[in-house]
């Protein structure tokens, strides 16, 4: 698990031609790791037929309302259950 | 510009293509209808609403209860007896309504949804219209449903993208002091443990 709860990251600006569970509203975002979800098989490898995908860290990033949808955003935040792959420190 | 394959697949309907998908595992001699049919009979006996609004009711007579619910609420549900066998491996999350927080469920990318606890999901919990809208103007869904907020509280939406299933845990309504447990969870309402109701 490359990150602990509290860490800043962003998520990857990503636009895979398979299956993804990164919404593309959530791309290129900055969050905080709110919670680890666990280890689970990653979706975008499953979606491609390999059933025994090994396990990856799941997290549940939660983004300020702004930094999605700007300054007159309604939700305070948004959160998220994001794969590692689709993540970076926010650096 | 290159046609990708998942553009074509749009304009079919899913449940055209779910039966398309059981009529191949058919011809395959994969799984027959039957067999798929009592699986879902037997995962739906035990998915209802009645169970939601149990672990709401415990929740509100219970701080300890409440505690764990919100700290791991896979393991609480199953201290209720709520069994959670025929679900799949996915992680149960409680989210807690306060004076100045209101919490709304969704899931932007497809319908994951807390079958074992709420049962099937409605209709437009899996409109494009809520999935859309849910995230970007949440506070506009929620008059539509009847919920006016404060601006005082604020809004925190819970996009299920993968293997967490979210639920709300609303507030205890005013004047319930002397209600049973039993009573309480019939005041609780499926649109309360999605977010789409205050209780």
């Amino acid at each position: 698990m490359a990150f602990r709860c509290g860490d800043r990251v962003r998520t990857r600006l990503r636009n895979p031609e398979g299956h993804t569970r990164l919404p593309a509203y959530l791309r290129g975002r900055p969050g905080r790791v709110e919670r680890i979800v666990g280890a689970f098989p990653f979706s975008d490898e499953r979606a491609t037929g390999n059933a025994g995908a090994p396990p990856q860290a799941l997290y549940t990033i939660c983004f300020a309302g702004r930094d999605v949808w700007g300054d007159d955003a309604q939700a305070e935040t948004i959160s998220a259950d994001l794969f590692e792959s689709y993540l970076e420190p926010e650096g | 510009m290159t046609a990708r394959a998942y553009d074509h697949e749009r304009s079919a309907t899913v449940s055209n293509r779910v039966k398309r998908l059981v009529a191949e595992l058919e011809r395959r001699n994969i799984v027959q209808e039957p067999a798929l049919d009592a699986a879902v009979e037997s995962f739906l006996l035990h998915a209802t609403p009645v169970n939601g609004k149990r672990v709401v009711a415990r929740a509100w007579t219970d701080a300890a209860f409440k505690e764990r619910l919100l700290e791991d609420a896979s393991a609480a549900v199953e201290e209720l007896g709520i069994d959670m066998s025929h679900w799949a491996p996915v992680k149960l999350r409680a989210v807690e309504n306060g004076a100045r927080r209101h919490n709304l469920i969704v899931c932007t990318l497809c319908s994951c949804y807390p079958i074992a606890l709420l049962g099937p999901s409605p209709a437009w919990y899996k409109s494009e219209a809520y999935r859309s809208r849910a995230v970007v103007d949440p506070r506009g869904v929620l008059v539509e449903f009847g919920v006016t907020l404060g601006p005082n509280v604020e809004i925190a939406v819970w996009d299920s993208t993968a293997e967490t299933r979210y639920v709300v845990l609303p507030q205890r309504p005013h004047g319930t002091g002397d209600l049973s447990e039993e009573e309480l969870a019939a005041l609780v309402t499926r649109n309360g443990l999605i977010g789409t109701a205050l209780v």
